[in-house]
């Protein structure tokens, strides 16, 4: 066998862009740790407190949970009209910025500008938000629900448009067809699965957003979290986050398979 | 025979000059009259798609006008180009149909531009139009697949579906943009039958654009012969030679 004259494979060239992003991120770690102030000491000396809580909290209040249930509901119910309540803005506004459907570049931007504006917002500063706007309770839930729905699956849908056959976008327009009707034949087919599936995906991360949004006075299950923490009532803070826990799984659970068996 | 000397399609000095300047007709005049069958042939980047989709203005002309049955669709706008543009059926050599939809949906989304849009929102397909459908299914041999999804059936058959939704359209032209370029002769055959059918028997005018010599003679009764975005030939199938469709084929490597 003769080989010799075939050459071996070269190493892999360094990227520079690589190595010089490694050194930005370490010197970043180190500056914001020294500008913040955070002080790992008084991290390990508290730690002997988190163990007492820990303990307290391994021993939940049974008797508690005949009143966790009421909030636990509104807390779901909180979740389903926020994921409804988003997705459904959500979907006209994503075909608004999907280029295969808006040509004109000018407005597909502004409106991106805008989702992307909205989707910097993280969930509790819309929680602080709106309840500061229309009070505690969970109306300001349900609103900064749907406004973080609206920013997350309307990012997911238009990219999910975008990734359609326009072949039959192309077939309803020489037929004839209205931006409504090819939308309605052409596109929506194409995408209904991805559109169900992302708003499931939506409500089972409102369900966990929602738990923590009543923290703040947004309603649900969240104050109670809240308020056994504040009284020091470390047992029923076991039992809340026990219910949380168990509820999440069992959402994600049902979620998950029913998205298994939508997509095939 | 008189109807048959009307017009149905004339361009009128038209060219077509893409954004990035390549150019895709030059000076085009061509009159189709009712109840021809056209075939178009021409090499690989010779303009043959740019002409069809210049029809039915799925791309726009940078000079010349083009007039569907004495009306100009060149500026038309809205409901007046989607009127002229629901007398122009078009098939595509990818099928162009909603995979993921039955067979019947597709075909009836042939007739939307025949409602208006509160109808269409709510299913209001009516019952006549059901029926034309079907109908158009039974013309094309795939009334059977009336229920299936379109992805369940093979490139041929798709063909047909799409042959059906044209139909259920009931326009006076059908522009078909090499329908059968990505399926096996023998379904060829079949699918340009149909439409040789659709051509006697419905009296609609059909221009297909085809790349292979032997199928344009078998089916066309008029060559047009597209080069570099020019008409290089033009004539009736029965006085036409090898000799000069090998030409319309030739000339291109010299310009080339
Ligand atoms: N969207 C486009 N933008 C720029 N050039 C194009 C575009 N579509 C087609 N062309 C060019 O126009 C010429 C004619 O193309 P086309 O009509 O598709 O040819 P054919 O259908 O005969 O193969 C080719 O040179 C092609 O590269
Ligand atoms: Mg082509």
């Amino acid at each position: 066998m003769e080989k010799s004259h075939l050459d071996s494979l070269p190493k892999k060239p360094l990227r520079p862009t690589k190595i010089a992003l490694t050194v930005i991120m370490l010197v970043g770690l180190v500056v914001s740790t020294i500008a913040t102030g955070a002080d790992f000491g008084m991290f390990f000396a508290n730690f002997g407190e988190f163990t007492v809580l820990f303990k307290e909290m391994a021993h939940p209040d049974w008797s508690y949970a005949y009143y966790v249930v009421d909030p636990l509901i509104e807390t779901i119910k909180m979740a389903v009209l926020g994921t409804v309540i988003g997705s459904a803005v959500a979907f006209p506004f994503a075909l608004l910025i999907s280029r295969n459907i808006v040509k004109n570049k000018f407005v597909t931007g502004i409106f991106r500008f805008i989702l992307n504006i909205v989707r910097t917002i993280p969930d509790l500063l819309l929680g602080a938000i709106f309840v500061a706007i229309v009070g505690i309770g969970p109306v300001a839930g349900i609103i900064s629900l749907a406004v973080f729905t609206f920013g997350m699956v309307g990012k997911l849908f238009y990219e999910a448009i975008e990734t359609i056959d326009e072949g039959p976008i192309e077939a309803l327009t020489a037929a004839g067809a209205n931006k409504f009707q090819i939308i309605q034949f052409a596109v929506f087919p194409q995408i209904q699965t991805y559109f169900i599936s992302y708003t499931m995906y939506a409500f089972e991360i409102n369900v966990r957003a929602s738990t923590v949004l009543g923290y703040i006075g947004a309603g649900g299950i969240g104050m109670f979290l809240q308020r056994s923490l504040s009284l020091y009532r470390y047992d029923q803070t076991g039992l809340i986050v026990l219910v949380i826990f168990v509820v999440v799984l069992l959402i994600d659970h049902i979620s998950n398979i029913s998205r298994e068996a939508l997509i095939k | 025979m008189d109807n048959k000397a009307k017009p149905v399609i004339e361009l009128k000095h038209v060219s077509k000059v893409y954004p990035n300047g390549t150019v895709g007709l030059k000076d085009v005049d061509l009159t189709i009259n009712h109840g021809e069958f056209v075939v178009v042939v021409g090499l690989s980047g010779a303009g043959k798609s740019t002409l069809l989709r210049a029809i039915n203005r799925l791309h726009d002309i940078t000079e010349g006008d083009i007039l569907i049955d004495g009306e100009s669709i060149t500026n038309a706008k809205g409901k007046e180009l989607r009127m002229l543009r629901r007398d122009i059926g078009m098939i595509f050599q990818s099928f162009n149909l909603v995979k993921r939809a039955s067979v019947l949906r597709n075909v009836l989304t042939g007739r939307v531009a025949y409602y208006p849009t509160i109808k269409t929102t709510f299913n209001l397909f009516t019952k006549e139009d059901k029926q034309r459908a079907y109908e158009a299914l039974q013309r094309v041999d795939m009334a059977e697949k009336v229920y299936n999804r379109a992805d369940e059936l093979s490139g041929g058959q798709q063909q047909r579906v799409s042959i059906a939704r044209v139909l259920t359209q009931a326009p006076k032209i059908i522009l078909a943009d090499e329908p059968v370029a990505s399926l096996d002769p023998k379904t060829s055959h079949k699918v340009l039958d149909d439409l040789k059918k659709i051509n006697t028997e419905l009296g609609m005018t059909v221009l297909v654009n085809l790349h292979s010599v032997e199928l344009a003679k078998e089916f066309g009764t008029r060559i047009i012969g597209i080069r570099a975005g020019e008409i290089v030939f033009d004539g009736p199938v029965s006085e036409t030679s090898d000799e000069q469709i090998r030409e319309i084929y030739a000339g291109q490597a010299e310009v080339e």
